[in-house]
């Protein structure tokens, strides 16, 4: 089948896409956009995170004909060619990054938090990112990346 | 006085040794540009997928492939019979790339197809037909060893004992005042790194193939995929792509054999990406332990002897068993002075899952029984368990049980006096947020029925490989003028697996060289070895062995400039400077057109093998040690446990990159964390219940404590910087200290781990 979506402000289409296929694959496989990752495909450790008309969702679960005619953002469409977004660069100065596997889950995860509250406290913040799983860091450092990038975001407003 | 006019100032360089400069991958992975090994992408390629035994052991009767070779879209389908030479092993062959007549573990590759689509591959493989014949396994690692149990490699001399390592010490029946027993199991643990066993493998047209793969060791990988494929070593290249994560679980071959034949038979690439179920199938996992301990002590709290049995369960094939059980052996009685230890310890073939190489390699387990036997004597001596493991902590200068002598500092008294003395996390009064009590947002508890306990472990692990094995680091070091500025190009074969040695390299480079900009050429097999990315050991030997290269090519530099008229005696902010750091010309100027490159070959000291009978000798380069506090909720009436906070303590010789240092730190206590209350592969007769992440627990942020760390640099004077290695002695200790927490809280003696809510409310 054919797949027509939105992908970082861009209308793609896909093309002899099986029915089975999620969007994870198709973003994967089919459009290049290999950030997504696919730690298990199961739904469990939100690695693979991205906007799906603003929500985060696991592309995982997403059937890629239930994306047909709408909008995805992925985490190669969060900062620009030139400059990282706030989130990612608190993720690279904090040190949360170590394999880097997560990260990309991650930050599309803290990205929706630091706007969405961005005075989160703590425990709003482990809540928040409770979905997604790292096997490298204890979360210290991710804790702090998201904490840096929440001042980052507060003082874009202000 | 004399003075010097026009002196150029020296500029020194930032990011060097002592620093923590930003990972130079990490705006890459961040923004999800880095090419992991599930990210590669060919013209024209196709998909592997492998078919695997669903029986833990049964003879292979008929294997029928026809039915699959029909699916359109199948361009291959392998078994056995084309693989040129089907035995490969990381340290004992024993092992077939696809089974031949047997299969002796649930999940052992039978055959591989290649497809144009991984749906379709897999189908395929569903529509190979094997005809089983179902045997009984072996299952209980104590009854292998028995002389009538089935023999599961016939060719092994020892049945199925894969390593039967004694540890012989001192008194044979030493007396003493006071005996504590203890018998304590430890669980089979996933390494769960988060990138999947993953590859792509491309046919030459020389003949050969090029594999892209995420491993921790790409010669040993190329070694044996060069006799599996009966193909010279020039013909196997192999390019490091993205790892994600490895913890041990990328030591053994995965799919790297089936993905190399599959692009050499189809001419075609070829990407094979496990599930993740496939995934706990793809790998070897942490051996279960059954550990039989005696401590005796003196009424004053002297330890006297320590005796042992350790059994740990290898499962199917050897993959590092044998060294793991070296390791549970010669660091089975821990951190401290015994004059008398009598310890054995065993590495079996069952059919269970195969089990190897996992972050601590064998001291994990030794840590947890041993911790809780120091517990357990402490109880008995009325005495406080922190003072009894003071009381007996090694230094240096203690004669270790193997015989031999810890050389460098060994500060493991002050690494207990150090997280007691952190404050302990205040009793909350009041309401309580879900959040932080056991049982979260399930809202078990408002903290009716929660008890707090506090713990300690304290723990022991050899960096690099031990017991004679000779453990090299290649490093090929350029430095050249581009652009009108010197650059430094550093090449290793060394895996970068998220631990940050890319970023390590450069600071050696910088440090080194005094050079600012510094290229970390890609990891491929166009460099000699640079041995593998575990025992906590390519700082110390691939970081010894670019700092050599690095030597030379300074010496290399200060030649030219001795030719040039230049009494230079060293390189600083891109300059030569003379003995009392006078700038005398720039580095550029020097060089010119020059470029300056050296390849070292680097050892650490050499180690020797134990003696069979008494298990003595130099086993160990080096010895590393961490202090772990834990304090822990228990919802006592669910059995529900909150981990409230961790406080680590470790010596590290050096922090070469003090912020990696403490990621290391907060990673490997996390994955003890894991061990001592979430994670198990539950294996049943043979067969895994839990293949997924829904049923096997990792640690997610809410499971993860704050942690307050102290780092301590008591340099080893053996080592390159002084430095010791850092990423598996948090991973020991704060399992023990978190079940010894659950103890204080529940009066429970709690000897296995994973601590699980029946055996606090069931017991």
């Amino acid at each position: 089948m054919r797949v027509n979506v939105e992908v970082n402000g861009e209308q793609r289409t896909a093309d002899d896409v099986w029915p089975g296929e999620s969007l994870l694959y198709v973003l994967r496989e089919r459009l290049g956009l290999p950030g997504a990752k696919n730690a298990c495909e199961q739904g469990e450790c939100g690695s693979c995170t991205v906007y799906l008309d603003g929500t985060p969702v696991c592309a995982c679960l997403v059937a890629a004909g239930q994306v047909e005619g709408r909008s995805v953002r992925t985490v190669e469409g969060l900062g620009s060619a030139e400059e990282l977004d706030p989130v990612q660069d608190a993720f690279v100065r904090t040190g949360a990054v170590q394999c880097g596997f997560c990260t990309p889950g991650l930050v599309v995860a803290a990205h929706d938090l630091v706007h969405r509250k961005p005075d989160a406290s703590d425990a709003e913040i482990r809540e928040a990112l409770a979905g997604n799983l790292c096997r490298c860091t204890g979360y210290e450092k991710i804790l702090d990346a998201v904490r840096m990038a929440a001042v980052a975001v507060k003082e874009q407003r202000s | 006085m004399t003075t010097t006019t026009q002196q150029p100032l020296i500029t020194n360089v930032t990011g060097g040794v002592g620093d923590s400069p930003m990972r130079p991958d990490g705006a890459q992975k961040t923004r999800g540009e880095f090419a992991y090994s599930s990210d590669l992408w060919a013209d024209d390629m196709l998909w592997g997928a492998t078919l695997r035994s669903p029986h833990p052991y049964a003879r292979v009767k008929g294997l029928d492939i026809t039915e699959a070779l029909k699916l359109p879209g199948v361009h291959a389908v392998l078994t056995h019979e084309d693989v040129p030479d089907n035995i490969y092993g990381l340290e004992h062959p024993d092992q077939p790339v696809l089974a031949v007549d047997i299969v002796r573990y649930q999940g052992e590759p039978v055959a591989i197809v290649a497809a144009d689509h991984p749906e379709t591959a897999r189908r395929a493989a569903d529509r190979i037909v094997v005809d089983y014949e179902v045997l009984t396994p072996v299952t209980d690692a104590e009854a292998a060893m028995r002389p009538d149990a089935p023999v599961l490699h016939p060719a092994h001399e020892g049945g199925n004992i894969v390593r039967h390592a004694p540890i012989r010490f001192g008194e044979e029946n030493p007396v003493a005042d006071v005996v504590v027993t203890g018998e304590y199991t430890v669980g089979m643990q996933d390494q769960a790194f988060l990138g999947p066993e993953s590859g792509l493998a491309v046919p030459a047209e020389d003949g050969g193939v090029d594999l892209y793969i995420a491993t921790q060791w790409l010669h040993a990988d190329q070694r044996q995929l060069t006799k599996a494929l009966a193909m010279p070593e020039d013909k196997v290249r192999l390019h490091l792509a993205g790892v994600g994560g490895a913890f041990g679980a990328r030591e053994d071959l995965s799919m790297q054999v089936h993905a190399c034949l599959l692009a050499l038979h189809t001419r075609k690439p070829v990407k094979i990406v496990y599930g993740r179920e496939e995934s706990f199938f793809g790998h070897v996992h942490r051996h279960p332990a059954l550990m039989r301990y005696e401590h005796g002590a003196t009424r004053d709290g002297d330890l006297v002897y320590v005796k042992a049995e350790i059994i740990l369960d290898g499962g199917a094939y050897a993959s590092t068993t044998a060294a793991v059980t070296g390791n549970a052996a010669t660091l089975g009685a821990g951190p401290y002075r015994v004059p008398n230890v009598r310890i054995d310890g065993y590495g079996v073939y069952t059919n269970n899952p195969p089990c190897g190489a996992m972050r601590g390699f064998g001291a994990v387990q030794a840590c947890f029984a041993y911790e809780s036997q120091m517990d357990k004597l402490a109880a008995a001596l009325d005495m406080d368990p922190v003072d009894l493991r003071i009381r007996n902590a090694a230094e240096r200068g203690t004669v270790m049980p193997t015989g031999q002598v810890i050389d460098s500092p060994a500060p493991v008294a002050e690494l207990l006096e150090l997280v007691r003395a952190k404050p302990l996390p205040a009793i909350p009064t009041g309401p309580r947020d879900l959040r932080e009590l056991p049982g979260g947002v399930s809202n078990t508890t408002h903290g009716e029925g929660v008890v707090r306990g506090v713990g300690y472990g304290v723990g022991i692990k050899n960096v690099g490989f031990s017991e004679g094995f000779d453990d090299y680091s290649t490093a090929r070091v350029r430095l050249e003028v581009i652009a009108g500025e010197p650059v430094v190009s550093v090449h290793t074969a060394a895996a970068e697996v998220g631990q940050g040695l890319v970023t390590l390299k450069a600071q050696i480079a910088r440090t080194e060289l005094g050079v600012q900009r510094v290229q970390i050429q890609p990891s491929n097999t166009f460099v000699g070895s640079a041995g593998s990315s575990s025992a906590s050991r390519q700082s110390y030997v691939t970081g010894g062995a670019v700092r050599a290269a690095c030597e030379e090519v300074r010496a290399g530099v200060l030649e030219l400039a001795a030719a040039r008229g230049f009494a230079a005696t060293g390189l600083a902010g891109g300059k030569v400077v003379s003995a009392t750091n006078e700038v005398l010309a720039d580095l550029v100027d020097v060089l010119g057109d020059e470029v300056v490159e050296r390849t070292v070959e680097w050892r650490h000291r050499p180690t020797a093998p134990l003696d069979p009978v008494t298990g003595q000798g130099f086993a160990h380069v080096q010895y590393a040690f961490a202090a772990h506090r834990a304090v822990v909720d228990v919802d006592v009436e669910l059995g529900l446990v909150r981990v409230v906070e961790l406080a680590c303590a470790q010596d590290v010789g050096r922090a070469m990159n003090p912020d990696a240092v403490l990621g290391q730190i907060q990673g490997g206590s996390a994955q003890g964390l894991g061990l001592a209350v979430m994670e198990e592969i539950q294996v049943v007769d043979g067969v895994v219940r839990n293949p997924s992440f829904t049923d096997y627990l990792i640690p997610t942020v809410l499971d993860m404590p704050p942690m307050t760390i102290d780092v301590l640099e008591r340099a080893d004077p053996h080592a390159p910087y002084g430095l010791r290695g850092v990423g598996e002695p948090p991973t020991l200790s704060s399992t023990p200290a978190i079940a010894a927490a659950i103890r204080a809280a529940t009066g429970l003696a709690l000897s296995r781990v994973p601590v699980r809510p029946e055996h606090i409310v069931g017991a």
